[in-house]
């Protein structure tokens, strides 16, 4: 993307700046919407109901309506409200979940920025999240805030540990932090991916399915912990705590916490496609390529790469639909007494393996 | 370092309180120092109503006691009233009285294990129990026209007998009902987050619970087989059998939040057993013979009990000799069963409080009166 707005500008800041912010305008911000949409529809058709039926054909346009709806909302501020940064905090929360799909590559040719240290950067600008959390709840001056907040930030701050870590084994493995270097590297066929083993390890790489179906699932189960999503949503946990940290919150800045929430689930189901099943590669093969139409590749790509990140999304929805929620304490003990233990021996045995 | 406790008020408008409870909770961080319940938001005078009003004008106020299990309010008030005035009612009235509670508890029953479901924050299993709810409403309603507060026993008998396709309909639902317990102990029961959730969480030992004067699924939770509808048979509950399902600490403790939540369970299965019989064994017979055109007991007092879905229902009244009550008095099982908030909430986290109060099932509507 950035090649081409540098031919049209011929301006290096304008296009790198267009080809960051042209995924979330383009992909983002209506897959946001319209996973608010599918979250509805998933639930209710598992809870034997219809979900929105009324505004358009299927209650298609139900979530436009429902932001239209916030934006017109009264904007309430408390009186005991710190009002700076209660104003601040949902603009941090938004812009650290939206900031990850810069670097995310939706096909080969659409990529916001190639940045060498993509998932480095995005592991980090993540970290904005939480200090966005911490913001808004803290200065709501509201005690269930209080809880959720104590509560959030220790888990967001704990899940990322076993996170790093499986993305480290990832990283020895394939040498690269670039996001489209490793979607390119799990070329060809699905038993190229990283969950397979990778490409290019001979035999080696049957040693490896286990510890990388390990890596897996530590880092699915820690990226849904990371988003706050059931089992792991003890952070606005209705039952108890209200809405959480975002109880003070309504209209728009209620829709952004909200709006982050979809955009999160989308960045980290797309970045475990990444790392694990090839990314936007597909699994056997390109119609471009046997029909020789190169144009068409890139959109095959970019199906695949949906088709990965919504079967993820689908899944944590899946389970938000399913699961109790945990406790505070039980969440913490599975991740410093299990994902942490497993990840780092995973970390060094792959780690072992790939001298090999 | 400084630590401060912090005191938390949860409800009257809060997403678990079940109802308009306020719950004053001292913490400690997450640790829960002190729990105590305020109550009395809903508040409606039930008692001194009573003395005002005639004995068959009182059928409606108890409907709005526990709101999830009318039918049961009423037959503990109508057997008071029959025990009060020595009224033989017809066997059939009996049976239909025993068939509508029974099916009332798993109405019940079903309320309280689905929202538990949504208080440990399981979503689904609420709308599975609420659509099986539904059904069973859907038989009270072509029975007696309501779906929430019926008014359906009368001192002496029934408002209406049952419509003709009744019974077929209710051996339907009974078909139809079964599979769906298992499905329910596959989706929320057996889950094994669920049970790390409830599983020694809130144990209720033998003694604290006589001690608080707790009944129902309550107390046979934690491991006594008490049961008004054994000990005192009342309407033709000795001529059926049924058994009664105590906590054994299958998956904790005996007496925890799993245990209180699973006698429920198998509770539900019980009612379907007395249900199948009772229409066995119903006989045919006019359900209005018996009702009195003036209900008009002599003077005495009588305290009555049933057992309602949550517990023993009592009712204590006085009679003057007048066409009114001079006294109504109520003992609700769920308001004993919340002072067990205190004692069993000491020590868990802020989590645990919903466990806990979502295990005790209460009803706001029995409770403040």
């Amino acid at each position: 993307m950035y090649e081409i707005f540098l031919n049209w500008f011929g301006n290096e800041t304008l296009s790198m700046f267009l080809s960051a912010a042209l995924p979330l305008f383009v992909a983002i911000v209506p897959f946001a919407l319209f996973a608010v949409l599918l979250e509805r529809k998933v639930s209710a058709h598992m809870q034997d109901r219809l979900g929105p039926m009324r505004v358009g054909f299927h209650g298609i346009l139900q979530t436009v309506a429902d932001i239209l709806k916030l934006i017109q909302k009264e904007d309430i501020v408390a009186s005991n409200n710190d009002k700076r940064w209660f104003n601040l905090a949902p603009y941090l929360v938004f812009v650290g979940s939206f900031a990850a799909f810069a670097a995310i590559p939706f096909s080969s040719k659409y990529i916001g920025t190639h940045a060498e240290v993509g998932l480095f950067y995005i592991l980090s600008v993540s970290g904005i999240v939480v200090v966005g959390i911490l913001m808004g709840s803290w200065s709501s001056n509201n005690k269930y805030s209080l809880l959720g907040r104590m509560r959030s930030v220790a888990q967001i701050v704990s899940y990322e540990i076993p996170t790093a870590l499986v993305v480290l084994t990832m990283v020895m493995l394939t040498g690269t932090l670039s996001l489209d270097t490793m979607s390119q590297q799990q070329t060809a066929y699905f038993w190229n991916w990283n969950l397979f083993g990778g490409a290019g390890h001979g035999f080696v790489q049957l040693l490896l399915i286990p510890f990388m179906v390990v890596a897996f699932i530590i880092l699915f189960i820690s990226t849904l912990a990371e988003v706050n999503r059931t089992p792991f949503d003890i952070a606005e946990a209705e039952s108890e705590l209200v809405s959480g940290f975002h109880t003070e919150y309504s209209g728009m800045k209620f829709a952004m916490f909200f709006l982050a929430e979809y955009a999160n689930m989308f960045a980290v189901s797309a970045i475990v496609a990444i790392v694990f099943l090839g990314g936007y590669q597909s699994p056997f093969g390109y119609l471009g390529n046997s029909l020789s139409i190169p144009w068409l590749i890139p959109f095959e790509q970019l199906f695949w790469f949906a088709l990965k990140a919504l079967f993820f999304v689908f899944v944590q929805m899946w389970l938000r639909w399913t699961l109790p929620r945990l406790r505070v304490d039980q969440l913490m003990t599975l991740c410093w007494k299990y994902l942490i233990p497993y990840a780092i021996v995973n970390l060094v045995i792959v780690g072992i393996l790939t001298l090999f | 370092m400084k630590t401060e406790e912090m005191i938390l008020n949860m409800g009257p408008q809060h997403p678990s309180t079940h109802g308009v409870l306020r719950l004053e909770v001292k913490l400690e961080g997450e640790l829960v120092l002190d729990v105590k319940p305020h109550i009395g938001y809903l508040h409606r005078c039930f008692e001194k109503h009573c003395e005002n009003l005639s004995y068959p004008q009182i059928i409606p106020y108890t409907d709005r006691l526990d709101y999830l299990a009318s039918m049961y309010n009423n037959f503990g008030y109508v057997v008071a009233v029959e025990k009060l005035m020595g009224l033989e009612v017809p066997e059939r009235v009996h049976y239909i009285r025993v068939i509508m509670g029974e099916f009332q508890r798993i109405a019940s029953h079903l309320v309280a294990l689905g929202t538990y479901g949504v208080d440990i924050g399981a979503f689904t299993p609420f709308l599975y129990c609420f659509r099986d709810r539904e059904k069973i409403l859907d038989l009270f309603e072509m029975t007696c026209g309501a779906r929430l507060l019926y008014n359906y026993m009368w001192v002496g008998g029934v408002s209406h007998d049952l419509p003709p396709d009744f019974l077929r309909l209710a051996k339907d639902f009974i078909v139809y009902f079964r599979p769906k317990i298992k499905e329910l102990n596959d989706l929320l029961s057996y889950n094994k987050i669920f049970i790390e959730r409830t599983a020694n969480i809130g144990i209720l030992p033998v003694d604290t619970a006589i001690n608080y004067g707790a009944t129902g699924p309550i107390l046979r939770a934690s491991g006594i087989p008490f049961d008004v509808r054994k000990e005192e048979p009342y309407a033709v509950y000795d001529k059926i059998d049924f058994d009664i399902p105590t906590g054994h600490g299958e998956k904790g403790t005996t007496g925890d939040s799993w245990d209180r939540y699973f006698v429920r369970v198998q509770e539900m299965e019980q009612s379907l057993r007395i249900i199948e019989q009772a229409i066995d064994q119903i006989p045919d017979g006019d359900v209005h013979e018996a009702i009195p055109r003036r209900v008009k007991p002599p003077k005495g007092t009588v305290f009555s009990r049933v057992e309602n879905p949550k517990g023993e229902l009592g009712y204590f009244i006085i009679s003057d000799g007048k066409d009114k009550p001079a006294r109504v008095k109520v003992r609700p099982p769920s308001f004993l069963n919340l002072a067990l908030m205190e004692p069993l909430c000491k020590g868990h986290l802020v989590a645990d409080i919903i466990t806990i109060l979502g295990s005790l099932d209460i009803v706001l509507g029995e409770i403040d009166r």
